[in-house]
């Protein structure tokens, strides 16, 4: 599905990832886990099309297209999903009208008719439930007045209405509380399917205890340095990073 | 020197104008119109059409567009045809008494016999100088002074006609009172109207103002209007400005509020080529409330000017001011806002706010907030923004399939929305956002029906 080949960005200048290869196959889990400033973030907004980031070289492919040929709304219409760490708010433009124009592009792009005012507000209400946000949150503008866990809650819901073949997690655990944690978890769970795919970018084992990685990856200074199974999680949780760091500055 | 003298000329021609017309202006008017005549015209004189030496009239340059050759309409004009057929405002639900003006002149077949409330007065400001004299004498001229500005003094000067609306004590009109500007004629048209609002004691009233060009001459249209909001009465007073790009509009009102009342107004400028609106907002007694909103969309050459005074001459009052502008192409636009606390209005609430958003490198803004408080006792502030569309915002609509156009059509209307949410009456709302969306999308946001097509 997804295919990082060698990949260099740089960001004002500064080299952040130093030559990244990975690949993902349909219905697989991805971990990405790594200290502070290891570039997590960066490839999570490469992949959504941020031009900020300076891809220098090295290239990506998304079921067999070049990826950077296409713009962050195309991609995002095949399928291509961030879950933002940081969600943005936007006074002044409401939640409802936001969430129906995503949807309806995302229909117009695949050529299905678009959903009226009603049929969206029903679909809106099936798919809130999944993750328990308040249907009052859906009156205000975006993002606007959330709490940290009501945004990352409301990137799941976005998720969950937009039905990604790709999603990407960035740093969504942080700022969750236990019940939010679990509830984002389930969320993600019963939107996965055989053919979709999900990485998960996270500095924390605890998300991986209920979001359940077919592989975990270790960034660190902008290079993928280790990649093992689930149990490498629990062996970060253990030791930390410094024996990351201690191995690789040898 | 050539400069110096081609200034000097531009307001000679004016002054030259009025020697030659004062008959036309004396003959057929009032004695009251008349009788400011003469000092409105020293004082223009006085000051000549004001240059970006006038600190008030640093930011907008008039001589150029009043250095063309304009016909000036000092006589009621007849018209050819019924301009209520030419005319339609197609602002759906938007029930409204509806009332014409021509050129600046009260349009004859308006006809709103028993459809206003008993008492209340909507008619030729020059015919209802001789039926309300009285009432009419003790207000005109008495908020727009003639030494302060120089093209309040051409319009005193010059004005013959305009509206009068007058509503008596404690009457309240449910139905928007709608009044519409029509410029069109055969040649490049200078156009005076003057027109005078009371609003009695306890009574209320909506009012919706509409500036339109029906053809695509040059106009230079000085309005100047003077609005007397009585102790306990509400005026809540729109203006829409929608013209073509030829279009130069001057446009000053003066206002003085009694205690506990509220004056809400809103300057909605969609179109024109050059807009300068002078809105002096006097609170003279306790109590009493005045918002001032403002949009101002702008493209290509466009220039819009909105120049606002709030004088808070009286304690526990409050007042706030929100101006949001777009700017696109090479557009320019200025704010200047300006609060006075006098020293004894102490517990005065003063808020101004101006917010900017410029599309292009090429588009300027200047903004001049300012505050001058002379009690102790008060919570004041203001502040400007001048930016450019949040690109992080952006990024989020895009990231999940909206397209950048699109996406930017959102966020500049989530800019305005602040502003538009304020406008009390629902169909103009509604038509309101419905005409910023198209004249955000590049479309001609026309929003009347007008049988000529020409390019305004």
């Amino acid at each position: 599905m997804l295919t990082i080949k060698n990949l260099y960005v740089s960001v004002e200048g500064q080299e952040i990832l130093k030559g990244i290869n990975l690949e993902i196959k349909p219905g697989e889990i991805h971990a990405i886990m790594g200290p502070n400033g290891s570039g997590k973030s960066t490839l999570a907004n490469v992949l959504a099309g941020r031009h900020e980031y300076e891809v220098t070289a090295g290239e990506i492919t998304y079921n067999g297209e070049d990826l950077f040929e296409k713009s962050p709304e195309d991609r995002a219409r095949e399928g291509i999903f961030l879950s933002f760490q940081y969600p943005v708010e936007i006074p002044g433009v409401p939640m409802v009208n936001f969430l129906k124009t995503a949807v309806n592009e995302h229909r117009k792009h695949r050529g299905e008719k678009e959903l009226t005012a009603g049929e969206f507000l029903k679909l809106m209400r099936e798919k809130m439930d999944m993750v328990d946000l308040h249907p009052q949150l859906t009156n205000r503008s975006v993002n606007e007045g959330f709490s940290g866990g009501e945004k990352k809650k409301n990137e799941i819901f976005q998720m969950a209405l937009l039905e990604p073949k790709l999603a990407i997690l960035d740093e969504t655990d942080s700022g969750l509380d236990i019940d939010a944690l679990k509830t984002v978890a389930h969320g993600v769970n019963a939107l996965k399917s055989p053919e979709t795919s999900t990485i998960v970018v996270t500095h924390y084992q605890r998300l991986l205890d209920y979001i359940v990685p077919d592989y975990v990856h270790i960034l660190y200074n902008g290079k993928i340095v280790k990649t093992a199974g689930k149990e490498l999680a629990f062996e970060l949780e253990e030791k930390g990073y410094d024996w990351i760091k201690k191995e690789n500055e040898k | 020197m050539s400069v110096l003298t081609e200034k000097t000329d531009v307001s000679l021609k004016y002054t030259a104008h009025f020697n030659e017309a004062r008959e036309k202006l004396f003959a057929n008017s009032s004695e009251i119109l008349n009788s400011k005549r003469n000092k409105a015209f020293q004082n223009f004189v006085l000051q000549g059409i004001p240059t970006r030496k006038n600190e008030n009239y640093k930011y907008t340059n008039l001589h150029s567009a009043f250095a063309n050759e304009y016909t000036f309409v000092h006589e009621k004009q007849k018209t050819e045809a019924d301009i209520a057929e030419i005319f339609r405002c197609n602002v759906p639900d938007l029930n409204t008494q509806l009332t014409l003006l021509y050129n600046g002149w009260f349009y004859d077949k308006n006809n709103l016999a028993g459809k206003l409330p008993e008492g209340v007065i909507l008619e030729s400001l020059e015919k209802a100088t001789s039926k309300y004299a009285d009432i009419i004498d003790q207000h005109y001229a008495a908020l727009a002074d003639t030494s302060a500005d120089a093209m309040v003094a051409l319009n005193t000067a010059y004005a013959k006609d305009g509206y009068f609306l007058y509503i008596p004590k404690n009457v309240a009109i449910e139905k928007p009172i709608q009044i519409v500007n029509l410029l069109k004629s055969d040649t490049d048209t200078f156009s005076t109207q003057r027109n005078l609002v009371i609003v009695e004691e306890g009574a209320e009233v909506q009012l919706i103002l509409c500036d339109h060009t029906l053809d695509s001459n040059r106009y230079i249209n000085n309005l100047v209007t003077e609005v007397f909001v009585g102790e306990n009465a509400k005026l809540d007073y729109y203006t829409i400005q929608n013209q073509h790009n030829k279009a130069v509009s001057v446009n000053s009102v003066f206002v003085r509020q009694q205690a506990n009342s509220t004056f809400i107004s809103h300057t909605v400028s969609l179109h024109g080529g050059l807009i300068r609106n002078n809105l002096k907002v006097t609170i003279d007694g306790e109590n009493a409330q005045a918002n001032l909103f403002g949009m101002a969309f702008l493209d290509r050459k466009q220039h819009i000017d909105n120049f606002t005074k709030v004088e808070h001459a009286k304690p526990h009052c409050q007042s706030n001011q929100v101006y949001k502008y777009v700017l696109d192409n090479q557009s320019t636009g200025a704010f200047s806002g300006q609060i006075h606390v006098a020293r004894d209005a102490q517990k005065t609430n003063a808020f101004q706010r101006n917010n900017n958003l410029l599309l292009t490198d090429s588009a300027t803004m200047q903004t001049k907030p300012q505050l001058i408080i002379d009690a102790d006792d008060v919570k004041c502030s203001h502040g400007a923004t001048v930016g450019q569309i949040d690109e992080q915002a952006l990024f989020y609509l895009r990231a999940r399939g909206i397209p950048e156009d699109k996406a930017r059509l959102m966020m500049m209307n989530a800019f305005a929305h602040e502003v538009v949410q304020e406008i009390k009456v629902e169909a103009l709302r509604e038509r309101i956002d419905e005409l910023i969306e198209k004249r955000l999308n590049g479309e001609v946001a026309r929003c009347h029906e007008c049988e000529y097509n020409c390019e305004c």
